[in-house]
């Protein structure tokens, strides 16, 4: 069932030519010509869409904050600010279908009231940022822009908007200080942007996998919507697959499908590059915890995992993780959890905003003392010190990325122990960065047990 | 990235001042403080690909703003750069996706093949390498930014090629 992708490979769907031929803006047809703003909304809640950006929350629970009593300019920002290692599916779609963003962005517009509205892209997808400026032009230039759409008394204003590299703005509230012209600076909640978002204003911000579903949903019908899918994690969802799997890239299931079945079906990853033995897996970005070879395809029950919100994050953080942005990182034999858990240390370092102490410097004492471990400086106690600063990170910061932060290395030292162990007690057999290379980790585990007596 | 004290010939030309105007009316007219990220984009691509203090002095009195509210975005983000650089700047990914598939090897190899070491230009001026953060291209590792474009699926052959493509002029960076 393909609900974002369907037209992905008809030729020419980039242009506005071809994706109107193939059904495309009938949904701000239907939604402006036979429906009303609320009317929308409540199509959107019965779908039971979940934001797709890696919170999950409610699309259409989120919308129905949107103050409208106040009488302020109301704002749909789109949040393309993809930048969550291991996820570029919001790419394909604005790279490979432009104009279904678009028509999202006004059907979804419409129903929040909304005549100025943003997509906020990240700098870096530069190419893809004309993409979108083109596409645009071209629904305005056909009527879906601008003044009086359809004759009906609504206007709207879209423009697209490119960030300069910045993780942290994909952030609701840092990319809204980052759309205003300032430092991605997260701000306190409450307010909340609903009540008190882009220049003050009452503003949504959504992901771009969400809006995108937008139109299906109002063609459809919420209801339709939420007949695909398992449970509360209803429809589609796309995935982007990358590590060391025979066919990395961007697919769109079903969610509910089986872990076992999106790893190992030529249909979709197509199993193990060079037939290696799955080690790890990251299956919802990198700030999701990462999961040992035993909690993959089974959770700690024996039962089946699924490719869906509840069932990747069975057992907690105790023996689960979460579906995330759909970010999906395989991991095989030859990694080294110590140096991939340095890795995103040093990524979230980076990109601390600076604002929260605990952040600011924990996230570089994680970095400075992972790098310490791996290079063969480590000192028993260090385990212990990264397992104190992470969890002096977790919820006290003002954003979540301090959370994101402190996730990946609890769970690599809760299901990697050992291999922590290993580089702090052996020095000299990891001095080569491809260590685990030559010599996976499996074969030297025996090593680490002995010395325990 | 350090502040650099070199002399930038600023020249806001009428193309680029019309682009100007084109980005600024997406934002209300009281609002052009908004337009400031895209604008610096578009000033920098102009400047060699980077942004001098007059030239951030210059972006300020356009969109009416205080020098100190441009310094600190610039500042912030990463994209803009605060010194000369290479012509070519190769940015290589190198956040765990990549680093897994090699990117950090591949970094070395071209480092090692243009005399340089990485975030360091070589002595024409011709190419500048660097390790950034996520790209979000994990599915085509290893990769590199060059320009407004991606490098993808890379091997050391491709970066001869690019590197070769580069110094005869057929790399186009926007």
């Amino acid at each position: 069932m393909k609900i974002l992708l369907e037209h992905a490979n008809v030729p020419g769907i980039k242009t506005y030519e071809v994706y109107r031929q193939n059904g495309g803006y009938r949904s701000v047809e239907k939604a402006i010509k036979s429906m009303t703003p609320d009317e929308v909304v409540e199509q959107v809640k019965a779908s039971g869409l979940r934001g797709r950006g890696g919170a999950g929350f409610p699309t259409g629970l989120k919308w129905s904050f949107i103050d409208k009593k106040s009488g302020k300019p109301r704002h749909l920002v789109c949040n393309a600010d993809e930048s969550e290692p291991g996820t570029f599916k919001d790419r394909y779609l604005m790279e490979y279908i432009p104009h279904l963003l678009i028509e999202g962005m006004i059907t979804s517009s419409y129903a929040l009231g909304c005549n100025l509205s943003y997509i906020y892209i990240r700098g870096e997808y530069m190419w893809v940022f004309r993409i979108l400026e083109k596409a645009i032009k071209e629904a305005y230039a056909a009527g879906w822009l601008g003044k009086n759409i359809l004759g009906s008394g609504y206007d709207l204003d879209l423009h697209v908007h490119c960030g300069a590299g910045a993780y942290i703005c994909g952030e609701e509230t840092a990319l809204i200080e980052s759309l205003e012209g300032k430092r991605g600076n997260p701000r306190i909640k409450p307010p909340f942007p609903a009540v008190s978002g882009l220049w003050s204003n009452p503003t949504v911000v959504n992901n771009v996998e969400s809006i995108s579903a937008v139109p299906w949903i109002v063609n459809n019908t919420g209801e339709e919507y939420a007949k695909i899918g398992i449970g509360r994690s209803t429809g589609t969802k796309l995935i982007s697959a990358s590590g060391h799997i025979k066919n990395p890239g961007v697919y769109e299931i079903e969610l509910g499908l089986s872990v076992d079945e999106f790893m190992n079906s030529d249909q979709y990853l197509g199993g193990m590059m060079d037939d290696r033995p799955l080690k790890a897996l990251v299956p919802g970005g990198s700030s999701v915890p990462i999961l040992p070879a035993n909690l993959i395809f089974k959770n700690a029950e024996g039962g089946d995992r699924l490719m869906s919100y509840e069932s990747l994050s069975e057992g907690g953080f105790q023996s689960g993780s979460m579906l995330g942005s759909g970010g999906f990182i395989v991991y095989n034999d030859t990694t080294c959890i110590v140096r991939n858990t340095w890795n995103f240390s040093r990524f979230y370092h980076h990109e601390s905003c600076g604002q929260c102490s605990p952040c600011r410097e924990g996230t570089g004492w994680m970095e400075k003392v992972l790098h310490r471990i791996e290079t063969g400086h480590g000192r028993e106690e260090d385990i212990e010190l990264l397992w104190d600063i992470q969890r002096k990170i977790e919820g006290n910061t003002i954003c979540p990325l301090g959370d994101a932060a402190a996730w990946p290395v609890a769970a690599a030292i809760r299901h990697f122990r050992e291999e922590f162990e290993y580089h702090v007690r052996f020095p000299e057999k990891i001095k080569n960065r491809d260590h685990f290379v030559a010599e996976p980790f499996e074969k030297v585990r025996h090593l680490v047990a002995k010395q325990e007596i | 990235m350090e502040i650099s004290n070199a002399k930038q010939v600023i020249n806001i030309d009428a193309q680029l001042m019309e682009r100007i105007n084109e980005l600024l009316s997406h934002y209300p007219a009281d609002k052009k403080k908004s337009a400031l990220l895209p604008v610096l984009h578009e000033v920098q691509d102009a400047h060699d690909n980077w942004l001098s203090i007059e030239l951030q002095d210059k972006v300020a009195e356009i969109l009416e703003i205080k020098p100190i509210e441009v310094y600190e975005v610039v500042s912030f983000y990463t994209m803009y750069n605060q010194k000369p650089i290479g012509k070519y700047m190769f940015e290589f990914c190198r956040t765990s996706c990549c680093a897994i598939r090699g990117a950090e090897n591949l970094m070395d190899y071209t480092c090692e093949k243009l005399g340089i070491k990485e975030g360091e230009t070589t002595p024409d001026g011709m190419f500048t390498v660097v390790g950034v953060e996520c790209l979000g291209a994990c599915g085509y590792a290893p990769m590199m930014q060059l320009g407004d474009y991606y490098k993808e699926n890379l091997t050391k052959e491709k970066v001869d090629q690019i590197i070769e493509d580069c110094r005869n002029g057929k790399v186009n960076l926007h």
